[in-house]
């Protein structure tokens, strides 16, 4: 396909210099630390991100306009976070004018549409300073997160200390050391039904995306695409905030990042394809072609 | 010594004529085109005459124009609002709906009459259940920057290069599906048209989108609370699972860098 990784400057295999965010980042720390660095330059005044919410391992979308109220927001949870549902009251209660925002390839796209098309987001488009997207093959419930630990893996959700998905394998973490993995078509059926027409795997659309696939454990892979993304990533350089490695000069790279996108586009092309024939002459709508 | 007369200096030759029609609206729709501040100014400077406007213009009859912006909906009990709205039709090369009431109906879809001094004026429809309309913009208020963003693409694709003709197609081109959608909206057209559609992937949009905060992210689906809603049709509009043109919306940075520079 080619266009599977979308239009990027660079790409690179980085992680966080700052000890302190690695400690519980997900992968290199990257979404922390380039909000840290651009909140701390003033590049942007606030980031909404996935923090704590009521229940274990259940996130809830929030403005951080500190740095220790982003370490709050590290790490995967593996269930829904409507960061777009904040996208402009930030920019009226809180009194946003640069605002940071981190989330799956398709909320970077609700983002950008939002921004073309702003329906009922006044003041919102010129207002975006950093989109931060990251990589996402499909998302969870929240029920079904809790019954894939709970039930299959047969864990208490409060004594997880990190989940992730890789290898193949949906691994959970336990705080006292333990770990227990699922094979991935375990968690298939509990996959949220609207993930299956996204085509869209490295979120094309940020201003910087990124995602563990590619590069080894601790480290992430980086696309750096727009011109406000390289622009904000090139003085977080400068200013040391990150380590990288070509992305050519880890295993396993990019060539694995296209298969999982290629995989992950074709299967749901198909799903969307599959709609139009999904009745007795009778169609499911493509959002793609048509909001009729 | 006599100063040296200066001549205004205009550069006006090819520009699009474009008027504000006034139905049963609130004027917030033309607060909303005004609210583009200096924008509106260049707009007009370089890329329109606004031909018509009561609230702005002493121009009391519909002239012809290139683009009608068409706020509020029609009153079927008024006359001279039927009247006007067909002449509308008749008069604009292309027709926009702008906001909630003339897309939708929005508010005025809860009037019922008996009040005083037209207990009569009872029913009230969007314009699109009268007259043929091209491009909608939703929302109550409706955007400036969509406003402006039409209005841009509007000049572009009456008086641009075969390129920007192209573009300005391509990014009118959902506005003007929804405008062949039809005339109803709702909290509800997230149920039925993404939710129970198998396309809902809990992002928030709708949350952002609605004017009323009558949708709130429960468990990372919306909930609508259907006595809030006033109709206006921001939330389906705003969904990225409505439409979404990856033709169009892919070009994001270009296309808000090129309006952007139309304007400055």
């Amino acid at each position: 396909m080619g266009t599977e990784l979308g239009v990027y400057k660079t790409c690179v295999s980085a992680r966080s210099t700052s000890k302190e965010i690695l400690k519980k980042a997900q992968d290199g720390g990257i979404v922390t630390q380039l909000f840290a660095y651009a909140l701390d330059e003033g590049i942007i005044d606030g980031a909404i991100v996935a923090g704590p919410g009521p229940e274990p391992w259940r996130p809830m979308p929030m403005v951080a306009l500190t740095s220790e109220e982003l370490m709050a927001s590290r790490g995967t949870r593996y269930n829904l976070s409507p960061n777009v549902a904040l996208i402009k009251e930030v920019t009226r209660s809180y009194g946003l004018d640069k605002v940071g925002i981190v989330g799956t390839p398709c909320q970077m796209q609700a983002v950008r549409k939002g921004q073309l098309y702003p329906a009922g987001l006044r003041d919102v488009p010129d207002k975006i300073a950093l989109a931060i997207g990251i990589f996402c093959m499909e998302n969870f419930p929240y029920q079904s997160i809790k019954q894939l630990v709970e039930d299959h893996a047969g864990m208490a959700l409060p004594a997880v200390k990190k989940m992730e998905i890789g290898k193949g394998k949906f691994w959970v973490y336990g705080e006292r050391g333990q770990v227990v993995t699922l094979p991935l078509k375990v968690t298939h059926k509990y996959e949220q039904p609207g993930c299956h027409v996204c085509l869209d795997y490295v979120a094309n659309l940020a201003d910087v995306s990124t995602g563990s696939v590619g590069s080894p454990d601790g480290w992430s892979t980086v696309f750096v695409r727009s011109k406000k993304g390289d622009d904000i990533w090139s003085k977080a350089m400068a200013a040391g905030c990150f380590e990288t490695k070509p992305i050519e000069q880890v295993k396993p790279g990019l060539e694995l990042v296209s298969k999982l996108a290629n995989e992950k586009i074709s299967k749901n092309q198909k799903t969307v394809e599959s709609r139009a024939t999904f009745g007795v002459n009778k169609a499911l709508r493509n959002p793609y072609v048509s909001p009729k | 010594m006599a100063e040296k007369t200066k001549k205004e200096d205009k550069p006006v030759a090819d520009k699009i004529t474009v008027g504000h029609v006034h139905m049963s609206g609130c004027t917030g729709c033309l607060v909303s085109l005004a609210d583009n501040y200096g924008g509106l100014l260049t707009i007009l400077d370089r890329y329109a005459d606004l031909v018509y406007g009561l609230t702005l213009a002493d121009v009391r009859h519909i002239p012809k124009m290139d683009v009608a912006l068409v706020e509020g909906s029609v009153c079927i009990q008024d006359k001279l609002a039927v009247e006007e709205i067909k002449q509308t039709r008749e008069k604009a090369a292309v027709v926009v709906a702008v906001g909630g009431c003339a897309c939708y109906g929005n508010i005025t879809r809860f009037g019922r009459g008996g009040q005083p001094n037209q207990p009569q004026h009872e029913s009230y429809l969007p314009i699109g259940d009268l007259i043929k309309v091209d491009v909608y913009i939703p929302g109550c208020a409706p955007t400036p920057q969509l406003i402006r963003n039409v209005c841009v693409m509007a000049y572009l694709l009456l008086k641009g290069t075969k390129e920007q003709k192209d573009l300005a197609t391509a990014f009118l081109t959902p506005l003007m599906q929804l405008a062949d959608r039809g005339t109803t909206a709702c909290g509800c057209d997230l149920i039925y048209d993404v939710i129970n559609q198998g396309l809902c992937m809990g992002c928030g949009s709708c949350t952002a989108s609605c004017p009323v905060r009558a949708i709130t992210m429960e468990y990372g689906k919306p909930n609508v609370n259907r006595e809030m809603c006033i109709k206006c049709g921001a939330c389906y509009a705003q969904c990225p699972r409505s439409f979404f043109n990856v033709d169009v919306v892919n070009q994001y940075e270009g296309i808000m860098e090129a309006i952007d520079g139309a304007l400055k």
